[in-house]
């Protein structure tokens, strides 16, 4: 369905879609991201998620669908960029993104990616060792995210991770958006250097 | 620079609604996809001088909504299915008394607990319908986050205007998701209070058949000393069985909402201006994908446009027929088994306009591809 | 030649100060009905507070007695079946100033209407309840109602109850109501006094007030006419506080009447507004 020709005409449409399990702050970071895209940079965003049973574990998800134009239908209806913190939403959400769409996994969680053509980095490990809070790897993935697509600019997302985040971990939360800028453009320049 | 913009769950955008409205009462009982207007009033309500009551149930949550209404202030609730149906003895109570309450209807799937996650659009006819006796209904519905903040308030304003109940039906698609939203400045909105009675109380009569047949309306304490029953009554308010003063009654209740369509009714319009033959009715979330798939096709250049129901009843006929003179095929899309399709069968000359249906009620959206597949079909 | 003596105001000119008689009469109780008896002691309760009529809200349910508020000039709601209680907390809390007092009978209250009636005794909200307790469903019939005694008969119960009646006091102390009290249609004097209290308590009240239906309970249960059944009560009651010094056989099968219950607590719309007060400082 993602690859169904009519959705190349909506290249005034991003549509992101953040998922993992429910406790991985999917949702948070889903609200981030559209704060920092919608309110921050100035964009029309619509946030959707799952809701339900799945919010207390199993499969979860938050769909961001971003456009400088007016936003009718507030779904995604093909994926420009997925991120999969598990496997399963990986399996589960893959077939939802559309030709040349970005796929973002967590190289630890997600074991076996649907395409080699995809960006992975180890968030929840890197949020644990690094930050010191295996529940910062949303935020970790948020910069990477910004980064790979400048979706939001770097000042308004931070902007809102500050506002955001639960009292007390500002801080850290911010560090953890910083780790996520630094280790994507790592990444993407190394991508370049073994392209040439 | 100076407007207040916010990412808004639809839920969050009805508490903002409502609070500037002037509603400074909220009974209400937890509720999924409801709950989070009951929470956020809470929370808000205490610091405006208002109050937030927690009831036992739905039933007791419209009672005690009604009751602050009588006593001046302005109320409300918020519920689900369920809930709404447990509702419907005291939205006929509020038609009776003409007490001016809201009933905000965050829809999920049914009958009975259904679906609490899942999106719906099947109680249209309840909202219209749902409670036993003769009455006419003001039932809004919304479309969008921003919607559900201007059609909370939207309804607050026909309810004191016109002295009744009003509906708003919203869904969990639109009650969860999030949009941005402007607060609009207090200063720049129309806000709408009962009338008082200029009368001195020996005069007063909080039934009185007007020529509007809208009544002004005294609070409990202001001194008026009048009865209020749901027993069918005379312009006093005490029970009557003349059956004069019962048609009056009835007459009433229907010609001030009948009389005063044009005021309440309001539709929007998207790519209608060319006269397209093909056209889509629908309300609420399905208007989103009707508005996205009418724009898709008109990037292939076919001639089809939308129809969103802001005001589904009383249902608002006269605004959608001027637009059926050019329309040959006239698509309904909506979340249940024909609802509004049945409602608008009423007024089509089928001779002249097809109609066609698209329903899904397995708890999915209809998407804006379901819409254009039908438009093919019909084109 | 001749002095004139103003006359001293009689008890039913009191009465008369307060009704919408003019308006709404002759009122739908059967005559002898202790439900009369009821609104009368309502009335001088509420003239021996000296409360002005405008302060004053009565609502009520479905059901004969539900039907005083009509013949009261006050701020008057009629409801639905059993909801009077919750219709009265929107009133409450939406106007605190406003005496609220709630007329409802033991169907109306206990049965369709129980919820509500614990829960508002739980949140100790100031509404007054004063029920009607003639232990038959009267508007529709004569059905067996929650207070009818076991194996007392109705139309429903043509052959006897088979459940067992509930305690309306028992179960407004159990819930948290702040007073607590029962009286009688015999017993008028205390019962206004009970009424009085009952208003002036800060907090949820019930006077469970025994009353009596002869045109239905009286005559499934062969109990008679009014004034016996009337009478029937000052033989069959207890003063509560007395019964602790009686033996338990001179108690077995009556009312125990007068305060049965009265705590000080935290009252809710005062919470409220306190609540109010205190996020306004922050």
């Amino acid at each position: 369905m993602s690859k169904n020709k009519n959705h190349q005409a909506q290249s005034d449409r991003y549509e992101i879609r953040l998922s993992g399990s429910g406790g991985q702050g999917l949702i948070l970071a889903g609200v981030m991201l559209a704060e920092a895209m919608g309110v921050e940079d100035g964009k029309n965003v619509v946030q959707t998620q799952s809701y339900g049973p799945e919010a207390r574990g199993g499969a979860s998800r938050a769909d961001v669908v971003v456009s400088s134009d007016t936003i009718y239908y507030p779904k995604p209806m093909g994926l420009d960029l997925l991120l999969a913190l598990t496997q399963e939403a990986c399996d589960t959400y893959f077939s939802a993104l559309r030709e040349n769409g970005i796929l973002i996994i967590d190289s630890d969680l997600v074991h076996q990616p649907p395409t080699p053509d995809c960006y992975s980095f180890p968030f929840t490990m890197l949020a644990k060792n690094e930050i010191g809070h295996v529940m910062v790897a949303n935020v970790i993935s948020l910069g990477a995210i910004v980064e790979i697509t400048r979706l939001a600019s770097k000042d308004s997302i931070k902007t809102v991770v500050k506002s955001r985040a639960p009292v007390g971990t500002e801080e850290k939360n911010l560090k953890a958006l910083e780790l996520g800028f630094k280790i994507a453009k790592e990444k993407m320049k190394s991508t370049r250097t073994a392209a040439v | 620079m100076g407007k207040n913009i916010r990412l808004l769950q639809g839920n969050e955008a009805c508490v903002e609604g409502a609070l500037l409205a002037g509603v400074r009462f909220f009974g209400g009982y937890p509720i999924t996809p409801s709950t989070e207007i009951a929470e956020g009033l809470a929370r808000r309500l205490p610091l405006v001088d208002g109050t937030f009551v927690q009831m036992e149930d739905e039933i007791g949550s419209l009672a005690a909504v009604i009751g602050a209404s009588v006593a001046g202030v302005k109320a409300m609730t918020a519920t689900s299915g369920p809930g709404f149906s447990l509702m419907q003895e005291h939205i006929g109570y509020a038609y009776m008394a003409e007490a001016p309450c809201v009933v905000i209807d965050v829809q999920r799937g049914g009958p009975s607990t259904g679906l609490p996650t899942k999106v719906s659009q099947s109680d249209i006819m309840q909202a219209a319908y749902g409670t036993h006796g003769d009455y006419r209904a003001i039932v809004l519905s919304a479309s969008s986050c921003e919607e559900c903040l201007l059609y909370t308030i939207k309804a607050v304003n026909l309810s004191e205007k016109y002295r009744t109940p009003v509906v708003l039906l919203t869904d969990e698609v639109i009650g969860h998701m999030r949009e941005k939203v402007e607060i609009p400045d207090p200063e720049e909105l129309e806000i709408v209070d009962r009338v008082k009675p200029e009368v001195p109380p020996e005069w007063y009569k909080h039934f009185e058949i007007t020529p509007t047949f809208i009544s002004p309306m005294a609070s409990f304490g202001d001194g008026y000393r009048f009865n209020i029953t749901g027993l069918t009554h005379d312009e006093m308010g005490f029970p009557t069985a003349k059956p004069v003063q019962i048609k009056a009654k009835l007459d009433k209740l229907r010609k001030k909402i009948e009389r005063n369509k044009e005021d309440i009714c309001e539709i929007k319009t998207t790519y209608m201006d060319d006269e397209p033959h093909v056209v889509v009715l629908s309300t609420g979330i399905v208007s989103r994908a009707a508005n996205q798939a009418v724009k898709m096709a008109r990037q292939k250049r076919m001639k089809v446009g939308a129809i969103q129901l802001v005001t589904v009843w009383p249902f608002p006929d006269e605004l959608i027929m001027q637009y059926m003179k050019s329309c040959r095929h006239l698509i309904v899309a909506e979340l249940n088994q024909g609802q509004i399709l049945k409602e608008i069968e009423r007024y089509i000359d089928k001779r002249h306009t097809k109609i066609e249906s698209l329903q899904r009620y397995d708890s999915e959206l209809i998407t804006p591809q379901d819409i254009l597949q039908k438009v093919r079909e019909v084109k | 030649m001749a002095t004139t003596t103003k006359k001293p105001e009689q008890p039913s000119n009191v009465v008369h100060k307060y009704l919408r008689a003019k308006k709404t009469f002759p009122h739908v109780w059967c005559s002898g009905c202790g439900i009369g008896i009821i609104l009368g002691a309502l009335i001088r309760a509420i003239d021996r507070l000296g409360l002005p009529k405008d302060d004053i809200a009565v609502l009520s349910g479905i059901g004969c007695s539900s039907r005083l508020p009509v013949y009261v000039d006050f701020n008057t709601l009629h409801t639905t079946h059993g909801r009077a209680i919750a219709f009265a907390t929107g009133v409450k809390v939406a106007k605190p100033k406003l005496n609220v007092i709630v007329i409802t009978g033991d169907g109306d209250c206990l049965a369709i209407g129980g919820n509500h009636f614990i829960h508002a005794c739980r949140r100790n909200i100031n509404i007054t309840t004063i029920l009607v307790n003639n232990h038959i469903y009267g508007m529709t019939g004569g059905q067996f109602s929650p207070t009818t005694p076991y194996t007392k008969r109705g139309s429903t119960a043509p052959y006897g109850n088979l459940e067992h009646p509930f305690d309306a006091a028992k179960l407004a102390i159990a819930a948290g109501a702040s007073y607590v009290a029962r009286g009688t249609v015999y017993h008028v004097g205390q019962l206004t006094r009970l009424i009085a209290d009952g208003i002036s308590n800060n907090g949820f009240s019930l006077i469970d007030a025994l009353s009596n239906c002869h045109t239905y309970y009286g005559r499934w249960n062969k109990e008679g006419d009014p004034v016996k059944m009337i009478e029937w009560f000052k033989s069959h009651v207890v003063p509560a506080a007395t019964a602790d010094k009686m033996p338990p056989e001179k108690k077995e099968g009556k009312w125990l009447t007068g305060v049965l219950h009265q705590e000080d607590k935290p009252e809710y719309t005062e919470n409220y507004a306190r609540l109010r007060a205190e996020l306004k400082k922050k």
